[in-house]
């Protein structure tokens, strides 16, 4: 009985006409120990489909997830730095300490001393100058080339 | 959509992906690639994945035009796919030896089919697809899909009754 029905579902198997159930029945059948010797045929076949069902795919597959690098990011970094440095290095506000002293005396004593040391590096500078004094005295004299100057047009005329 | 998402779309048929590129080409190494190759493409186009209404039927027509573009080219370089994984077969079947053999005809007869017959079967006999998403998978027709597939199943009976019968008639 149910050896007919097999044959007959093994019938509209080869025929394309089974549904998924009927051929489960005939997965089933055949994954048995003993099936009817003239269908044996079609053992290895059912077996096979049963045996490939279970195959895996074991490869790992690297799912990485794309970064595209955003220019726009690169611009608020610029920006960032920019400010920094003008924070830190800030020159726009000139310095306004320039040291102090507290006691008044070493003040005094110190301003002097500045005071004596331009002093004497202007007179050094000043002693300098009086030689231009020389040289106005220079510039006089050749002011009687001019004279000279006119002597020679009157020859000439 | 995160990566976990997307493994939660993708887990269940990457095993159905990989088996039918090896149907398709046979070794192990390049169905591993090709379902690398598809699951990344895939994931490319993960904010399209949404969009498409059977995830799963997409897949597989990818997979199988993936590998028979695969195959053209191999054709085209005229390089033989060399295979030697018939062993992937003997999972639970050691002590059977005679029906090992067998099974790896089987393997053998399958491979030896046209392609589409190939894929039909895969998808029929090991996967269980129903034949409209088979037809819609593999873009042929119902009638074609059945007819595909009957005379794929009449030629493995065929030639495992004439290797049985070998020597013997």
């Amino acid at each position: 009985m149910v050896l007919n029905n097999i044959e007959k579902l093994l019938e509209k198997y080869e025929n394309g006409e089974t549904t998924l159930n009927e051929e489960q029945q005939l997965k089933n059948y055949f994954s048995q120990e003993t099936v009817a010797p003239h269908l044996e045929i079609y053992k290895p076949m059912f077996t096979y489909f049963l045996v490939s069902e279970k195959e895996q795919f074991t490869k790992n597959v690297p799912l990485k997830t794309k970064k595209s690098f955003d220019f726009k990011w690169i611009s608020v970094a610029a920006v960032t730095v920019l400010l920094i440095s003008v924070y830190f290095s800030n020159p726009f506000v000139a310095q306004d300490d320039l040291g102090t002293y507290e006691d008044p005396e070493v003040a005094y004593n110190e301003v002097t001393k500045a005071l004596e040391l331009i002093s004497s590096n202007f007179n050094k500078g000043a002693g300098k100058v009086n030689y231009l004094n020389g040289m106005e005295t220079g510039v006089s004299k050749v002011g009687y080339l001019d004279e000279m100057h006119n002597t020679t047009k009157k020859i000439f005329k | 959509m995160t990566q976990s998402d997307f493994l939660n779309i993708v887990m269940p048929f990457k095993d159905k992906v990989f088996r039918l590129a090896k149907r398709l080409l046979v070794s192990r190494e390049e169905a591993e690639d090709a379902t690398q190759e598809i699951l990344l493409k895939l994931w490319k186009n993960k904010a399209k994945i949404e969009e498409y209404k059977n995830v799963e039927a997409f897949s597989m027509t990818m997979t199988k035009n993936f590998c028979l573009d695969k195959l053209k080219s191999k054709q085209a370089q005229n390089l033989k796919l060399v295979h030697s994984n018939y062993q992937d077969h003997n999972v639970s079947l050691q002590k059977q030896v005679e029906l090992n053999d067998s099974l790896d005809w089987v393997g053998r007869i399958i491979e030896d089919l046209p392609e589409q017959q190939k894929m039909v079967i895969q998808l029929r006999d090991i996967e269980q697809y129903d034949y409209d998403e088979i037809a819609k998978m593999l873009d042929m027709n119902n009638t074609a899909v059945r007819v595909a597939l009957s005379r794929a199943r009449k030629t493995i009976r065929q030639k495992l009754t004439n290797t049985h019968s070998y020597g013997i008639k």
